[in-house]
């Protein structure tokens, strides 16, 4: 078809936006829509907004009985400022910061070597492996933490970094979704390096890796994000202050702060700006990422 | 050193040749040589090699627990280090007589059922409003997966201080509107529906983009044609988008369940299993036993009934699955 070529730059920006559909009437049905989605975005952005309001009240304003939105003694950012002066906020972040990020890395590795040799090499045992892999991604992680916690123990890691991170290196789900996305990149593009006698390792860096950008992004996203966020495994293997992770300092202020709200949703708003932060920059991909490792993980 | 250049001559040659014909009787080749040749054990080595620094962490951090915990359960081993000696299937007989273990994975097949529902059919309406074509896309996203982002600590302390009965936000504005005030998490008949709020603002944002996803995929010309055929907004959603959606409805109901049986941080946080034990789940339950109790054996044991009980519920699933495919 000769329209084709024509109608693709228009193919392309409606792409770009994917849903949105500019220049549509406001009818009846579209306002509808509209105010229903509004409602649940309010809904689902009070919690936020509650939460800031309290953080910059003051403590008495905030035990108040009376709940307003604008507190009579006017804004301050005392708990923060507090929040900052003794707390460990700032620690407790680095810690997850570097946590989360070693485990996306050893995750990555680990994870795109294998799957690298279920997706291209042809090796005895292969297909058990295979198998014990994704057999795997049934096991509900809350059934080995007594084991896991016996063992770091006897391998002198409790209180340490290493106990919280090597155990969340396994994402069995993950090896599946990065094989399946080299399975789907051609086998011609490896041929030139097979003939010239190239390694294994050096096509897998070389060639296979540049081109899976997308999903090792995809994989890194929805690692990290659970890595960031996990609270029973941490929970439970440490206890030393200076290596906790973010949700478990959080867990520990809570009650050392008793009854100071403002304080609490200081700290509740500082744990979760790095993320927030986070998104904003890179709504795309992380979007992306989500949807991606979400759909192929099954 | 010429033998090879030959035999590395004759597949360059072979390479040269259309691709497609060419490389299914190559694999067969490399595959169905049943003499150990220099290629063969190549791939081997390779392979292995390749696999075995996964396969390093995979045994040591989950074969080796998994199976030391199968033998923790057969044994009254404590924290305090006594009596590691086996006594068989005593601690299992023991849970299946625990009145609080029952109540425990009861409280967690509860939650499993109504979290679901409204995980994933708020998930598909979010999406299918987003999908409608609303402007500023971006801050409909925002909103409604911002809080998939947060820690469970956030999410309780946030909820915590909303369900808060004098000070707290949502019974001011159930005052405000002349409802009773509720005693969210103090109440054990309103404490898990309470949780399932707060489980729900929090991760529906997860299955939210999952739908939107699935629905943009979906080619425009179904819903062309269909409003040649003059139908309306409405059967287009029941008659195109649903349909097209069940394989996507299928996995999110399936790694909701999955999720949702693992429940554990939100409730420890926000109740800590009260009020008199009404919201404790199974995975308290072994947190509980284990590390409080300090009986690291019997815990072990009750975390393998809760892996047979989730082995059960993804056979079953798999069973429906297929033969809703089929």
């Amino acid at each position: 078809m000769a329209t084709q070529t024509l109608t693709r730059p228009a193919a392309r920006s409606v792409s770009a936006t994917q849903l949105r559909q500019p220049r549509k009437k406001m009818t009846a049905g579209r306002a509808a829509v509209l105010a229903v989605a509004a409602i649940l975005a309010v809904l689902w952005l009070v919690p936020f907004a509650w939460a800031t309001v309290t953080a910059f009240k003051s403590e008495t304003d905030a035990a108040a009985p009376k709940v307003s939105w604008i507190p009579p003694s006017g804004f301050t950012a005392d708990a923060f400022v507090k929040v900052f002066q003794d707390g460990n906020i700032p620690l407790w972040t680095w810690n997850s910061l570097y946590t989360s990020a070693a485990i996306t890395v050893i995750t990555l590795a680990i994870s795109a070597l294998v799957a690298y040799a279920l997706s291209r090499i042809d090796f005895r045992g292969k297909k058990v492996l295979m198998t014990v892999i994704i057999a795997s991604i049934i096991i509900p992680p809350p059934v080995l933490i007594i084991p896991l916690f016996y063992q770091m123990v006897a391998l002198h890691m409790i209180d340490t970094s290493w106990a919280i991170i090597l155990p969340q290196v396994i994402h069995p789900a993950m090896v599946f979704v990065l094989k399946k996305f080299f399975d789907q990149i051609p086998r011609e593009l490896e041929e030139a390096a097979v003939m010239d006698g190239a390694s294994r390792m050096r096509i897998f860096t070389q060639i296979i890796l540049p081109l899976s950008r997308p999903i090792l992004a995809a994989v890194a996203i929805f690692v990290f994000i659970s890595a960031w966020n996990n609270f029973l495994w941490p929970f439970i293997s440490t206890n030393d202050g200076s290596i906790l992770t973010l949700p478990v300092g959080l867990q520990t202020i809570k009650s050392a702060y008793g009854i100071q709200y403002a304080q609490n949703m200081a700290s509740a708003l500082l744990a979760a700006l790095p993320l927030i932060l986070v998104f904003l920059f890179f709504q795309r991909q992380i979007i992306k990422g989500v949807a991606t490792t979400g759909l192929a993980g099954t | 050193m010429s033998s090879l250049a030959t035999s590395q001559d004759a597949e360059r040659e072979a390479s040269s040749l259309p691709s497609q014909p060419r490389r299914s009787p190559s694999r067969n080749n490399a595959s169905g040589s049943e003499t150990s040749s220099p290629r063969r054990t190549r791939d081997n080595l390779n392979g292995w090699g390749f696999a075995a620094p996964f396969l390093a962490f995979f045994l040591v951090f989950l074969v080796w627990p998994l199976l030391y915990g199968l033998y923790m359960s057969l044994t009254g081993k404590s924290l305090t280090g006594a009596n590691d000696s086996l006594i068989g299937l005593a601690n299992y007989a023991e849970a299946l007589a625990d009145a609080d273990m029952w109540h425990s994975l009861g409280n967690t097949l509860y939650f499993t059922v109504i979290s679901t529902v409204p995980l994933v059919l708020v998930a598909l309406v979010m999406a299918a409003l987003v999908n409608v074509g609303l402007p500023a896309q971006w801050l409909w996203r925002l909103s409604y997966f911002a809080p998939y982002l947060l820690a469970s600590t956030v999410v309780s302390l946030f909820f915590s201080w909303m369900y808060n009965p004098q000070l707290g936000l949502i019974n001011d504005s159930l005052a405000k509107i002349g409802l009773p005030k509720v005693a969210w998490l103090n109440d054990p008949n309103v404490a898990m529906w309470a949780i399932v709020i707060a489980t729900l603002w929090w991760t529906v944002g997860f299955n939210f983009l999952l739908y939107l996803a699935a629905m943009q995929n979906i080619p425009a010309q179904h819903y062309e044609a269909a409003s040649l055929d003059g139908a309306g907004a409405w059967r287009q959603f029941f008659a195109i988008t649903l349909p097209q959606l069940t394989p996507t409805t299928v996995m999110i109901v399936l790694l909701q369940v999955l999720a949702s049986l693992k429940i554990f941080d939100q409730v420890y946080q926000m109740t800590a299993g009260g009020p008199s034990g009404s919201t404790r789940p199974v995975v308290e339950y072994i947190f509980e036993t284990g590390f409080t109790g300090y009986r690291l054996g019997y815990s072990a044991a009750i975390s393998y009934i809760f892996f047979g009980l989730i082995v059960a519920v993804s056979v079953m699933q798999f069973f429906i699955t297929r033969r809703r495919s089929a």
